[in-house]
């Protein structure tokens, strides 16, 4: 299990929630979806495409490409480098991310 | 607009592209400073500005961090983080024929800019240590609890700690300091090494304040009653859908720890995706067993305009990367005219001592620190090689007997090196199993040549790209 520790001085920072697979997740503001994720004991943040075996993150550098999500409707998101913000939606990924044409040309 | 809007571009905000952002900056460079990271720092410093964990957990060294945030904030440089580069290379353009162009995506919204010297400061990754298990969510790097320790002031409780080199100790260490105790060091160091280091000894104990600290990390770990085994030869991580458990083989029988979380490590090497991809020339480095660029005195790379500097260019260690960056630094400004090489040469002396100094260290470090050959080069065919196309050890060797030679070609064989890490994490694994099963030397297989886009850039933002920005 991954322990916050430290204590002091926390309250101080404003936190951010955000839902995974539709649960709230309330951080504090900075902290990365990866880490929040973590925290919470996700172990396992997809599906890989091939083999279709669970994967979490391995280098939280944004290097492995182990932890990618999907974040408000957007596949291949690296949760270690994207910091959580109020009202994000995250969501496991499973297998190959489907192209959403809509999602890519719309924006 | 006559020379363009920057004068130099900087890929990434470790102790090197800081330094150098900062100086240029200061002398009057117009000079834009591009990182991925939400904050300044690169990894050795990572969240400078912002630590999750205090001094007494990360120890003295984390805060030059903040020192060269600060240097960099206020020099003049643009800074713009969250920014990942997928493209360095020439414009291309006829009129503009000596000019580089930089290609990244911040905020969604990709972007072309061009200038005459770019400064590659990407630093290190982990080398990669492909176990059996390894894949396993709960099975992560050293660095990325160091990462999490550093930047959001939380542990694994319970962790294992597999390897060897400085950073796994130092993290261990900072685990007992943040309360969060390791359950095993498991020490992978071959015993040979510690005789080979023989003929480096001298260099060695010029640098007792080094060995002091590894000693001193080390005894923290003895006091919290913390056990460490030494010369383990083999680690399997095993579970279903997460690790549950960490088997090995120190001298003696295998053993078996309970555990949700094992954290591996052994060594940095160059992070060399995007100056491969950019075309600059590299060697193998058989020392550091890596692919490392071929660079000049004043860190010119063999691309006109392209420099590297920090360990991107070669391991030498966070200090040296501050001091090289500011070298370069000099270097470009002596390129624009705006110093002579004399100038040069006297305001960089100290610096050039410095990494000088951090050199004569190297070798010492690198013979003991050389991880086996059997935590490179896994001899079980079952276990995972490039985890983004699940390749194992042993398709890359069924590809070899099959004709394959080399790296480039095993991408039509099995894809291999063809995921979204683009080879980042298998890259040297794949290099050095064919040279192996070849019965050759990784120099003559080669290495799997990354193509632009170097990080993953969407169809749609490339459509919105306007073209260059300041031509």
């Amino acid at each position: 299990m991954l322990r916050r520790i430290v204590k002091g001085g926390m309250a101080a920072v404003p936190s951010v929630t955000f839902t995974f697979e539709g649960q709230a997740v309330t951080v504090p503001a900075g902290t990365t979806v990866a880490a929040a994720l973590l925290q919470e004991g996700v172990s396992a943040f997809r599906d890989t495409a091939v083999g279709n075996r669970p994967r979490g993150p391995y280098c939280m550098m944004g290097v492995c490409f182990d932890c990618l999500v999907e974040i408000d409707g957007r596949a291949n998101r690296q949760a270690c480098l994207t910091v959580a913000r109020d009202g994000m939606t995250v969501r496991r990924q499973r297998g190959a991310a489907l192209l959403d044409p809509g999602a890519e040309g719309g924006e | 607009m006559s020379g363009g809007r920057y004068q130099l571009i900087v890929v990434g905000a470790g102790p090197a592209g800081m330094a150098a952002a900062a100086l240029a900056a200061r002398r009057g460079l117009r000079t834009l400073i591009l990182d991925e990271n939400p904050g300044p720092g690169g990894q050795v410093y990572r969240a400078a500005e912002t630590a999750g964990a205090g001094p007494e957990v990360l120890g003295p060294d984390h805060g030059r961090g903040r020192l060269l945030a600060e240097d960099l904030r206020s020099s003049g440089a643009d800074y713009l983080p969250g920014a990942a580069v997928w493209r360095l290379g020439k414009t291309g353009d006829l009129a503009t024929p000596d000019r580089l162009e930089v290609g990244f995506t911040v905020s969604g919204r990709a972007r072309l800019i061009r200038a005459p010297h770019v400064l590659i400061a990407t630093g290190a990754l982990e080398r990669p240590m492909p176990i059996p298990g390894w894949t396993l969510p709960g099975v992560m790097t050293a660095g990325a609890a160091q990462t999490i320790l550093k930047a959001e002031g939380m542990a694994f409780e319970g962790a294992v700690f597999a390897g060897l080199g400085p950073l796994l100790y130092l993290t261990a260490a900072q685990y007992v300091r943040a309360g969060v105790p390791p359950r095993a060091v498991l020490d992978c160091t071959p015993a040979v090494n510690r005789l080979r280091t023989f003929r480096h000894l001298s260099r060695a104990f010029d640098r007792m304040d080094a060995l002091g600290k590894g000693q001193g990390w080390i005894r923290e770990l003895k006091q919290a009653g913390v056990p460490i085994y030494r010369a383990v030869r083999s680690i399997e991580a095993r579970g279903d859908s997460r690790l549950r458990s960490v088997t090995f083989a120190p001298r003696g029988r295998r053993r078996t720890i309970e555990t949700a979380h094992l954290l591996l490590h052994q060594g940095v090497v160059p992070n060399t995706q995007l100056a491969l991809a950019a075309g600059c020339a590299h060697r193998w480095d058989s020392e550091q067993l890596c692919w490392r660029p071929d660079l000049g005195d004043w860190f010119q790379s063999s691309i006109p305009g392209i420099r590297i500097a920090g360990d991107g260019g070669g391991i030498e260690g966070a200090e040296a990367a501050e001091h090289q960056g500011r070298l370069a630094g000099l270097a470009v400004l002596v390129d624009l005219g705006l110093i002579s090489e004399g100038e040069r040469d006297t305001l960089g002396g100290a610096h050039l001592r410095a990494v000088a100094a951090e050199r004569r260290f190297r070798p010492f470090l690198e013979t003991l620190f050389r991880p086996a050959d059997s935590f490179r080069i896994p001899a079980d065919p079952d276990t995972v090689v490039c985890r983004c196309e699940e390749v194992t050890a042993g398709e890359v060797r069924r590809c070899v007997r099959l004709g394959c030679q080399g790296p480039n070609q095993l991408k039509a064989f099995c894809r291999a090196g063809m995921g979204p890490c683009q080879g980042r994490l298998c890259s040297l694994t794949v290099s050095e199993i064919i040279a192996a099963e070849r019965g050759t030397l990784v120099p003559r297989v080669g290495f799997l040549r990354p193509r632009p886009p170097v990080k993953p850039v969407s169809l749609g933002e490339l459509a919105a790209l306007d073209g260059p920005e300041d031509d």
